[in-house]
C-alpha cells in the first residue's frame, strides 16, 4: 500500500501483464498514482510503457491483472467507459480529427463526457457550455488564437497542444500523457514543460517520457521499466541512486 | 469557430441552387408529358436511396454494399400488407415499411459493424445477398418472379384520392408529388442531422473512429444509429417503388441495386449531399437517352461509370465552376491567422 | 433385404454423390477464389470484376467447343488468353487502382462487370447454352457396387487437386512465391521492394485471372452458359475469401472446400423442407442461404477470417 493512504489513490494496476502470442510487453507492473501528483514512467525503446499506457486506457486488454481507476475496477470497460469515469489520455502520435476546426476538436471531447443525447439533434452553436469548456482547456494548452483553423493545418508543436487540449477538455481526474514533447522544438517543449507542473497541482498526470533532465525536473514519482518490468519506482532523487537503474538503464545519463 | 458542415452547401448561391432545383421540380410536371412526369418520379426514387446511403458513405464513410436490402425489403413489406386487390391506405405502409427496414437495418448493423473496410463491404454484401436470396429461393413473395401488389392508396384523414378520377394526363401527378415531399423531407432531415451535434460526431467518426473511442464516444453506438437510420430512410425508397410500379421482383434487394446507389453517389459527387440527387438524376436521364439511341444499355452505363471514377472524382456537384463548391481539399480550408490578434476586439467566431 | 434396407442404400448414394459433387464445388470456388484473395491481400484491390473473368472463360469453352467440336483446345488457350487478359487489365486499369479508395474500387470493377455482360451479349446473345462432356470423359465412373460417378467430374477435381498444388508449391517453393506471400501479409513490404513490386502485381493479377477463366473453362460442361453466371459465383467466392482470410492461398483452399460442401448439402437437403410448415419455409431458405449465415458466424466468431491476421 501507497505510504499516502489509498484514500487518495486514484489509479492503480495490479500485477498487470500483457503478452503478444507468447512475446512479454509488461509484465506484473503494479503501481498507483495519486491525486495532485506526477508520476512519471521511463524506460528504454521497447519497454512496455506504450503498451501500459494503451492498457490502462482500455485499447489493450490485459492477459492478467486489474486496472483500478478512482476505487473501481475497470479492467473490464472499454475505452470510452473509462474516459466517462474520468481518464483522459494523449498519443504519442499526434491523433487529431484533421479535417474539422481546433474548436470543433476539443468541442466535441467535451461533448463526449458531458452531453446527455436528448440534446444531440440540437446544433452545437448553441451549446454556449461546451464551446466555453473547449476555449479554457484550448487556453489552458496555450492554444489562444485561431480555433477556427482547420486542426490538419496546424504546425507540428500546435498539433500537441491540441492533444492535450483534448484530453484537458474532458475534465479528466487522471491524465495519461504519452511523450507529450514528441518531436517538439525546444522553445516549445518548455511552455509544454511549464503546463505539465501546472496541471499536475490538479490532476493526477502519469507521464511517459524518454527526455530523461525534464523527467527528472518535473516528476514528483518515478517508475523504470525495463523489459516489461517494473525495475525501481519512488521520488527522482531515491531512482537517480539507485545502482541497479544506473546498471540497467542510465548508465552514461545519471 | 465549430466550422462548416462540409456535405452541406457553402454559400448562399450554394442553397439557392438546391432550392431552385427543387422548384423546377415542383413545377415540373405542368410542362412536362406524363413519360417525363414518371421518369422523374423514377429519378426521385433513386435519389431517395442514394440519399439514404450518403450518410453511410459520405456523412460516417462506412461504404455499403447491402443498402439495397432495405430498399426491396421495404417494398416486400407493402406487398404483404397489400397484395394484389387489398390496397391499404399510405399513412399505414409507409411507416410500416419504414419501420421494417429499420429493424433490419437495426439488426444487420450490429453484426456488420463488427467489422471494418474490407470485410464490412464483404459483410453487408453477404447480408443483401442472405435477403436476396429469402425471396429468390421460397414462396414468400412471389418467388423468382415477384408478384404484382395493390399500389398504397393516397388516403388521410378520411379522405382518399381516387388517381383514377383524374385526367388520364395527370394520372402519375400525385405520386410524383408524393415523390417530391418524400426527397425534400428526407434533405431537410439529413440536412438537420449533419447540421446537429450528432452529425458532427458522424463527421468525427468519418475522419478517425479510434480518436473518438479515445474521446469518450461509444462510436459502435452512433455508426449503428446512423446505419438504422439510413436503413429507414431506404425504406422509404422501396416504399415509394412499389407505390410507383406496383411490382416487387428479388432484383430489387439485389446488390446491383446498391452499387448503383452507390454509382449515384460518385457520380454526382461524394463530398456533398446534393450529389447523390444529382447522381441519380443525371443517371437516370443518361439511361433513358441511351435507350433511345442504342440498345446496349449497358455498355452505355458501364462507360459512364467508368469515365466518372476514372475523370471525375468529385463527381458533379465537386465541379468548380459550381458555387456550392465543397471547399478543394479537407485539411485546407477557411485559415485564421494563429497570430495574437492587433486589435483588442479580435472575434474569432 | 427388405424394402427399407434398399431406401437406406440409395439414400446413402445419393449422400456421397452430393458430398462428391460439394468436393468438385469447392475446387472449383479454391480456382476463383485463390485470385481474389492474392490480388487483394497482395495489391488491395477488390476486384467486383472476377465472377466476370469465370463467366468469360465458360462462354470461351463453349464458343470453341462450337467451333472445334472439343473442349480440349479451350483449356490451353483459356490458360493462355487468360494470363495475357489478366496482364492487359492490371497495366491498363488496376495499377492505377491500387491506391484509390475502396469505394473507387467497387465502381470500377462494377462498371467491368457491365461492360463484360454487354460484351457478352453481343457475342453469344442471351440465351441459355449446354456445351458437351469431353467424349472421352464421357462415361460413369463405377464407385462401388450400384453407385458411379461421371468421369468427367473426376477429371475437374484432379485437374483442379493439381493446379492447387501447383499454387501451393509456386507460393510456398519459390523466390517469388515468398515475396508474393510477404507482399500479402504487409502490404508495406512491396514499398521496400521497390521496382519488384510491378512485376508481382503484374504476375499476381494475370495468374489470378488465367485461374478465374481456366475455372470457368471448366464448369462450362457442368453447369452450362448463361448471362450472370459469374454474379452469384463472385459473391461465394468473396465468403470463401472472408471465411479463408484475406491473402491466405490455405486458407482459401480449406475455406472453399467448406463452402462447397455446405452450399451443394444445404441445397440439396434444405428445399426438403419446404411446405412442412413456417419453421420449413424458414429452413428452406436458410438452407439456400447457409453460406451467408456460416460467413456471418464466423466473422462474428473472428472478424478477420478463420485463417486472417491482418485488420
Amino acid at each position: 500500500m501507497t505510504e499516502a493512504g489509498s484514500s487518495s489513490v486514484l489509479l492503480e494496476t495490479v500485477a498487470l501483464s500483457k503478452s503478444f502470442g507468447g512475446v512479454s510487453a509488461v509484465r506484473s507492473v503494479s503501481l498507483t498514482l495519486s491525486r495532485g501528483e506526477l508520476h512519471a514512467v521511463i524506460g528504454p525503446n521497447g519497454a512496455g510503457k506504450s503498451t501500459l499506457v494503451n492498457l490502462l486506457a482500455g485499447l489493450l486488454e490485459p492477459t492478467s491483472g486489474r486496472i483500478v481507476l478512482d476505487k473501481r475496477d475497470v479492467t473490464q470497460l472499454r475505452e470510452h467507459q473509462r474516459t466517462h469515469l474520468g481518464l483522459a489520455r494523449s498519443f504519442q502520435r499526434t491523433n487529431i480529427l484533421g479535417s474539422l476546426t481546433v474548436l470543433e476538436n476539443v468541442r466535441l471531447a467535451a461533448q463526449a463526457i458531458s452531453l446527455p443525447w436528448q440534446r444531440l439533434t440540437r446544433p452545437p452553436d448553441g451549446e454556449v457550455q461546451l464551446i466555453e469548456t473547449a476555449r479554457s482547456a484550448l487556453a489552458r494548452a496555450g492554444l489562444e488564437y485561431g480555433h477556427g483553423r482547420i486542426a490538419g493545418t496546424l504546425a507540428h508543436g500546435q498539433q500537441r497542444q491540441l492533444e492535450i487540449a483534448m484530453a484537458l477538455a474532458a475534465r479528466p481526474k487522471v491524465l495519461l500523457l504519452d511523450e507529450p514533447l514528441a518531436g517538439m522544438g525546444p522553445e516549445e517543449g518548455e511552455r509544454v514543460a511549464a503546463l505539465l507542473k501546472s496541471l499536475a497541482g490538479e490532476h493526477a498526470v502519469l507521464l511517459i517520457e524518454h527526455d530523461m533532465d525534464f523527467v527528472f525536473a518535473v516528476a514528483d514519482r518515478l517508475t523504470v521499466l525495463v523489459e516489461g518490468a517494473v525495475l525501481a519506482t519512488g521520488r527522482p532523487d531515491d531512482v537517480r541512486a539507485n545502482v541497479e537503474v544506473q546498471a540497467a538503464y542510465l548508465g552514461g545519463h545519471a | 469557430m465549430i466550422g462548416r458542415v462540409r456535405l452541406l452547401p457553402q454559400t448562399g448561391a450554394g442553397w439557392a441552387l438546391v432550392w431552385l432545383g427543387f422548384a423546377a421540380l415542383a413545377a415540373l410536371p405542368f410542362f412536362a408529358t406524363p413519360f417525363y412526369v414518371g421518369l422523374i418520379t423514377t429519378a426521385m426514387t433513386a435519389a431517395m436511396l442514394a440519399l439514404s446511403l450518403q450518410l453511410l458513405v459520405g456523412g460516417v464513410g462506412l461504404v455499403s454494399l447491402g443498402h439495397g436490402a432495405f430498399y426491396g425489403l421495404a417494398a416486400y413489406i407493402v406487398y404483404f400488407l397489400s397484395p394484389e386487390g387489398a390496397a391499404k391506405p399510405i399513412w399505414l405502409t409507409l411507416p410500416a415499411a419504414m419501420c421494417g427496414s429499420a429493424l433490419a437495418a437495426l439488426v444487420i448493423g450490429a453484426i456488420s459493424l463488427r467489422t471494418k473496410g474490407f470485410f464490412f463491404l464483404m459483410v453487408t454484401l453477404a447480408f443483401g445477398q442472405l435477403v436476396y436470396s429469402v425471396f429468390h429461393d421460397t414462396k414468400l413473395g412471389g418467388g423468382t418472379d415477384g408478384a404484382y401488389l395493390a399500389k398504397p392508396l393516397l388516403s388521410a384523414f378520411g379522405f382518399t384520392l381516387e388517381t383514377t378520377s383524374l385526367p388520364r394526363s395527370k394520372r402519375a401527378w400525385p405520386v410524383y408529388y408524393v415523390a417530391l415531399v418524400q426527397l425534400v423531407l428526407m434533405f431537410g432531415l439529413l440536412t438537420w442531422i449533419l447540421r446537429s451535434m450528432l452529425g458532427r460526431v458522424l463527421e468525427g467518426v468519418r475522419v478517425n473512429d479510434g480518436r473518438m473511442r479515445a474521446l469518450g464516444f461509444n462510436t459502435f453506438a452512433y455508426k449503428l444509429a446512423a446505419f438504422t437510420i439510413a436503413g429507414a430512410l431506404a425504406g422509404a425508397a422501396g416504399h415509394m417503388w412499389a407505390m410507383q410500379s406496383g411490382f416487387v421482383n428479388p432484383e430489387l434487394v439485389g446488390w446491383h441495386r446498391s452499387a448503383e446507389a452507390l454509382l449515384h453517389i460518385l457520380l454526382g459527387g461524394i463530398g456533398t449531399l446534393a450529389g447523390p440527387i444529382v447522381g441519380a438524376f443525371a443517371f437516370i436521364f443518361l439511361n433513358d437517352v441511351a435507350q433511345q439511341v442504342t440498345e446496349r444499355k449497358l455498355l452505355v452505363e458501364g462507360a459512364v461509370i467508368l469515365a466518372a471514377v476514372l475523370l471525375m472524382r468529385n463527381g458533379i456537384t465537386g465541379l468548380r465552376w459550381l458555387p456550392n463548391l465543397p471547399s478543394a481539399k479537407e485539411g485546407t480550408a477557411p485559415d485564421h491567422d494563429l497570430a495574437p490578434p492587433q486589435k483588442e476586439a479580435h472575434v474569432d467566431d | 433385404m427388405g424394402p427399407g434396407h434398399k431406401a437406406r442404400d440409395s439414400k446413402s448414394k445419393q449422400m456421397v454423390a452430393q458430398l462428391l459433387n460439394g468436393l468438385q464445388y469447392g475446387l472449383l470456388l479454391f480456382l476463383v477464389a485463390s485470385g481474389l484473395t492474392l490480388v487483394f491481400g497482395v495489391m488491395g484491390i477488390i476486384n467486383l470484376a472476377h465472377g466476370s473473368l469465370f463467366m468469360i472463360g465458360a462462354y470461351a469453352a463453349f464458343l470453341l467447343t462450337k467451333m472445334t467440336g472439343t473442349l480440349w483446345l479451350a483449356l490451353p488457350a483459356g490458360l493462355l488468353g487468360g494470363l495475357a487478359l489478366g496482364a492487359a487489365l492490371e497495366w491498363s486499369l488496376f495499377r492505377h487502382f491500387a491506391k484509390r479508395e475502396h469505394l473507387d474500387q467497387v465502381m470500377l470493377t462494377f462498371a467491368l462487370i457491365l461492360l463484360a455482360e454487354e460484351l457478352r451479349a453481343l457475342v453469344a446473345g442471351n440465351d441459355f447454352h449446354s456445351v458437351p462432356v469431353p467424349a472421352l470423359l464421357d462415361f460413369p465412373v463405377p464407385v462401388t457396387s450400384g453407385f458411379a460417378y461421371s468421369a468427367y467430374r473426376f477429371a475437374v477435381i484432379g485437374l483442379c487437386l493439381l493446379l492447387a498444388l501447383a499454387m501451393f508449391l509456386w507460393i510456398e517453393r519459390t523466390r517469388m512465391g515468398a515475396k508474393i506471400r510477404a507482399a500479402a501479409e504487409n502490404p508495406e513490404v512491396v514499398d521496400i521492394l521497390g521496382l519488384d513490386a510491378r512485376r508481382i502485381h503484374l504476375v499476381v493479377f494475370a495468374v489470378g485471372t488465367a485461374l478465374a477463366v481456366v475455372a470457368g473453362i471448366l464448369a462450362a460442361p457442368l453447369t452450362s452458359v448463361y448471362p450472370g453466371m459469374g454474379d452469384g459465383l463472385l459473391i461465394i467466392s468473396f465468403v470463401v475469401v472472408v471465411i479463408g482470410g484475406l491473402g491466405s492461398i490455405a486458407g482459401a483452399f480449406w475455406s472453399a472446400l467448406l463452402i462447397g460442401l455446405v452450399d451443394t448439402l444445404g441445397k440439396a437437403y434444405g428445399p426438403a423442407f419446404q411446405g412442412t410448415g413456417p419453421l420449413g419455409t424458414l429452413v428452406a431458405a436458410g438452407s439456400g442461404s447457409s453460406v451467408y449465415i456460416l460467413m456471418i458466424i464466423v466473422l462474428l466468431w473472428r472478424p478477420t477470417g478463420l485463417f486472417g491476421q491482418r485488420t
